[in-house]
């Protein structure tokens, strides 16, 4: 419905590239894996890529990725980074396990996963749907739906991306980072990881997120990442995207919370030219809680959609959402907070906060937080804000002998700093913190105890 | 821990529940029907029918080519679906849509107005004979669709200004009403807007000339009784250079068991330095217990605020109709002008309500205010949807939303969808809502005081919505008291 019929072509070249991708994993055609992606053939067809006559889709115009025709990764021939490039785009300074995917492909070699506790299964998909198919079968593609023709599309040629299972009563000490590095020199390519994350009974995991561009040709990254939280267990997830500034990224996340589970969810968004992320949890279960934290710096032409979606089924649970976009030059930002409510979650408390700060005259913001309520014994908040920074505060500091830019930059990081905070991992903290003000190409603050 | 999941209540609190149900279940008040011949055209919606109505109203050309243009449009446009509301299919073609009570052909005095029709409106509680004495109230009663009696006409007339059915004014003020009607609305507007273009039966007109603060509240009492007739009003307010007006439209309904459309439309105008006030209380048959019946009231309502400093307020209650769609609206055109919107919707049983407001920032220094308070009980689905939209050069626009819900059921819905777009980086928006039940500590607080659970009630909500409440003339805040006294005194979920 309402997409342009030239887009048609987007279609039907992706779907045309599917026979020569069926060879490449001809060893898998038996998997039950195989048989998901053949069924996501059919709902391609019967999908249309998102138009902004879409309620969901009305801020985002997708027309720029449906004019490439990028070629899948699993299909493409293209070039490794080099191990230093790889260097530079990590967290240091706290010990963790390292996956690294190039265009959603695990790389072994660029890898290192230390010695991991007995039954914990840190690898890739592509691995354990070979090799111990019942550690994900009955989880993958269970909790995220086909919404769209890109979760489709993803479904169509996913073949590898993370694979984390950490079976009951386990801690995994040590942070899990991921690096996925996308692009190439000579292709347009199309990376699609598909990440599944189990954690067991009692379970506690932290895993690190990182998206980055290689290459110099535009690339379309269109991830899903879906997460299953069992009784008691706590995963930390820490998105921290880097891409580059004319590339695509979406991402879909699906977390399904079982009872006291507690999911974290961080999403720190720098890159990408045309970014959409929709992350959904399913609180199925008493006592859960779902923490979403979220900043965006949106610079030039960028256009950063965040839609987040806090599904309260059962009743005792908590979710607490806090979002700030900063957008300078002629960038866009959307936010879409969904809170739904359910009939039988009573006592439920759902809170969401999304602030926004404007720095130039052609940023715009289009926010949409959105509750629908169906239970009456509830505590439910939403606030949103738009503004520019504080005049007031803008003149005191500068009455004080310190420079425009540096006082510009002092409440940018103010601004900033609520989201910052709540990260558990100092050394991501700071490379964060730097990393902010490297995007906006602004006076870096530095921490005083450090430049003292 | 357990127990308490399933709703099992501690003794007081199910006390409550029958209480609340007792409340909830209330009948419909003010529900009776008046005997009165109403003429009729055959029902159906065609070319010919929007030529007979112009024609039965003794309309110029221009006028009819007007509604023939809405008419066509209308029928290229799509019925919209995409509210928070779900009804049956609406028949257009089944639908009569022009009825006026028979009546002589001229009015000069109240004496000649139909004593049957005086009845209802003594029945109402507002005898119209004494409206004159009465706190200064002219009355433009709009029975079904044709105004039949217009009072102080005089006091007004002395100050210039021009209050009387839209159908007088089309006669009378054309120049007026060819500038200004469908200038907030366009009859391409939306689906229910054309339609209303095209068989709008009649409204009211009120112009307030240059610098006159018109003296009085200037009340409609809107009244549907013909069964199966849909109302199309229009009504059309202009407040010129440095004017004041201040306008109240009420109503209630007789019990009806089909569903009965409304389709209004509302168009404010304000010039530099004017000001509108509007306010409405609205209590139209909302259906029975099982959501049988009730009016659908699909409103198009929209203010513009196109001179400098000028200001437009909206106040609604919105405690009756089976289902609540409109969005009244300002467009604040002008440099430094002003929207207001004070909103209680309530909700019992079935029904269904998708309101609120827009506020589209195009002036600099545009400043809007949205205070929405949600009432939710029974069955019934309450939202609020509402667009704070800051245009490129609307430098300095300022906007504060604080939109609250309540929830008295456990099977009724309270949901919010705000939209909030800027472009403009000088613009400070803030949007707030909470969802909650009356507060038991609350509750607990004023028993202990001695004071029953029922007034308890009362008290809390009414405190809840005072916010509103006090933007409302004097007569009407005394009314939406008892109204929402009604609907949901001692409700507790």
């Amino acid at each position: 419905m309402n997409n342009l019929p030239e887009f048609q072509n987007t279609k039907e070249w992706y779907l045309s590239n599917f026979k020569s991708f069926e060879e490449k994993v001809n060893g898998e055609s038996k998997t039950f894996f195989h048989e998901l992606r053949k069924k996501a053939i059919l709902k391609l067809s019967e999908l249309n890529f998102p138009s902004t006559h879409q309620e969901e889709w009305k801020y985002t115009n997708v027309s720029p990725i449906l004019k490439q025709n990028f070629v899948p990764a699993q299909i493409a021939d293209f070039s490794l980074p080099a191990k230093s490039e790889i260097e530079k785009c990590l967290f240091t300074g706290f010990d963790y396990h390292l996956l690294v995917f190039t265009n959603g492909i695990f790389n072994k070699e660029l890898s290192n996963i230390s010695e991991l506790p007995s039954g914990v299964y840190i690898g890739n998909l592509k691995n354990a749907v070979l090799n111990s198919p019942n550690l994900v079968d009955g989880y993958l593609n269970k909790y995220a739906e086909i919404e769209n023709a890109f979760n489709a599309l993803n479904l169509i040629y996913a073949s590898d991306g993370l694979a984390v299972v950490i079976p009951d009563n386990v801690i995994v000490d040590k942070p899990i980072q991921l690096l996925f590095i996308n692009g190439d020199y000579h292709n347009l390519i199309l990376s699609q990881p598909r990440n599944i994350i189990v954690a067991g009974k009692n379970s506690h995991v932290s895993l690190i997120a990182n998206y980055y561009g290689s290459g110099d040709k535009q690339y379309f990254t269109n991830a899903v990442t879906e997460i299953f939280a069992g009784e008691n267990s706590i995963i930390d997830f820490y998105k921290i995207q880097n891409e580059y500034d004319d590339s695509f990224h979406i991402e879909k996340v699906q977390a399904y919370q079982q009872k006291a589970s507690v999911f974290n969810h961080y999403n720190f968004t720098f890159g990408g030219g045309l970014v959409r992320n929709d992350i959904n949890s399913k609180l199925d279960g008493e006592n859960i809680e779902t923490h979403y934290y979220g900043l965006y710096l949106a610079n030039n032409k960028q256009h950063i959609d965040n839609h987040t979606f806090v599904d309260h089924v059962k009743p005792y649970c908590m979710s607490n959402e806090l979002y700030k976009g900063i957008l300078d030059g002629s960038s866009r930002g959307v936010f879409n907070g969904k809170i739904i409510v359910r009939k039988d979650a009573q006592k439920t408390n759902a809170y969401q906060q999304n602030k926004t700060i404007l720095l130039s005259k052609t940023a715009r913001v289009d926010a949409k937080p959105q509750l629908e309520i169906f239970a009456d014994d509830v505590r439910c908040t939403h606030g949103a804000t738009v503004g520019h920074l504080d005049d007031t505060a803008d003149f005191y500091i500068r009455s004080r002998g310190i420079p425009e830019e540096l006082a510009k930059s002092m409440l940018i990081r103010a601004f900033a700093n609520d989201v910052v905070e709540a990260v558990k991992v100092d050394a991501i903290k700071e490379k964060i913190n730097h990393m902010i003000f490297e995007h906006l190409h602004r006076v870096e603050i530095v921490d005083s105890e450090k430049s003292q | 821990m357990e127990d308490l999941t399933k709703n099992n209540m501690p003794d007081e609190l199910s006390e409550d529940m029958k209480m609340l149900d007792d409340l909830t279940t209330s009948e419909y008040k003010w529900g009776f029907v008046t005997e009165i011949e109403s003429e009729t055209v055959p029902k159906g919606l065609s070319e010919e029918i929007v030529r007979l109505i112009s024609a039965k109203k003794h309309e110029p050309e221009w006028m009819t080519e007007w509604r023939l243009k809405a008419f066509r449009q209308w029928k290229k446009m799509e019925e919209p679906h995409w509210s928070n509301v779900h009804y049956p299919n609406i028949d257009y073609q089944n639908i009569s849509y022009y009825s006026a009570p028979k009546k002589k052909p001229e009015l000069s005095s109240i004496e000649e107005v139909d004593p049957e029709l005086l009845k209802t409106f003594e029945k109402l509680g507002i005898p119209l004979n004494e409206q004159k004495v009465l706190a200064g109230v002219a009355v433009d009663a709009v029975f079904d669709s044709v105004s039949v009696a217009t009072t102080f006409k005089e006091t007004l007339k002395e100050k210039g200004i021009i209050f009387c059915p839209i159908s007088e004014a089309i006669q009378n003020h054309p120049e007026l009403v060819k500038k200004y009607l469908g200038s907030v609305v366009p009859y391409t507007d939306n689906f229910f807007a054309s339609l209303n273009s095209a068989v709008f039966s009649d409204g009211s007109f009120v112009y307030i000339p240059k610098g006159v603060r018109c003296p009085m509240e200037l009340s409609t009492y809107f009244r549907i009784n013909a069964q199966e007739t849909g109302q199309f009003e229009r009504t059309l307010i202009i407040a010129d250079e440095e004017a004041y007006v201040s306008y109240l439209e009420g109503c209630t309904a007789p019990i009806r068991d089909t569903n009965q459309l409304h389709a209004a439309v509302v168009e404010l105008i304000a010039l530099d330095n004017a000001e509108v006030k509007y306010s409405t209380v609205q209590n139209w048959y909302p259906g029975d217990k099982e959501g049988k019946g009730g009016i659908y009231n699909f409103v198009t309502k929209r203010g513009a605020c196109r001179g400098k400093n000028s200001k437009i307020s909206w106040t609604q209650v919105e405690t009756g109709s089976a289902i609540t769609w409109k969005y009244p609206s300002c467009i604040l055109q002008g440099d430094n002008s002003i929207g207001e919107f004070y909103s209680v919707a309530v909700t019992n049983n079935y029904q269904q309500a998708d309101t609120g407001t827009k506020m589209i920032h195009l002036g600099k220094n545009t400043r809007s205010t949205v205070i929405s308070k949600g009432i939710s009980a029974g069955r019934s689905n309450n939202s609020y949807r509402g667009l704070i939209r800051v245009g490129k050069n609307a430098e300095g626009a300022r906007n504060f939303t604080q939109c609250d819900s309540m929830l008295m059921s456990d099977k009724c819905g309270a949901n919010t969808f705000p939209y909030i777009e800027v472009e403009n980086d000088s613009a400070k928006v803030e949007h707030e809502a909470t969802t909650s039940k009356v507060g038991e500590d609350q509750i607990f607080y004023l028993n202990q005081r001695g004071i029953a659970t029922e007034d308890a009630v009362n008290m809390i909500v009414n405190g809840f919505c005072k916010e509103v409440f006090n933007e409302l003339p004097m007569e009407f805040a005394v009314e939406a008291q008892k109204l929402l006294a009604i609907s949901l005194e001692g409700s507790v979920g």
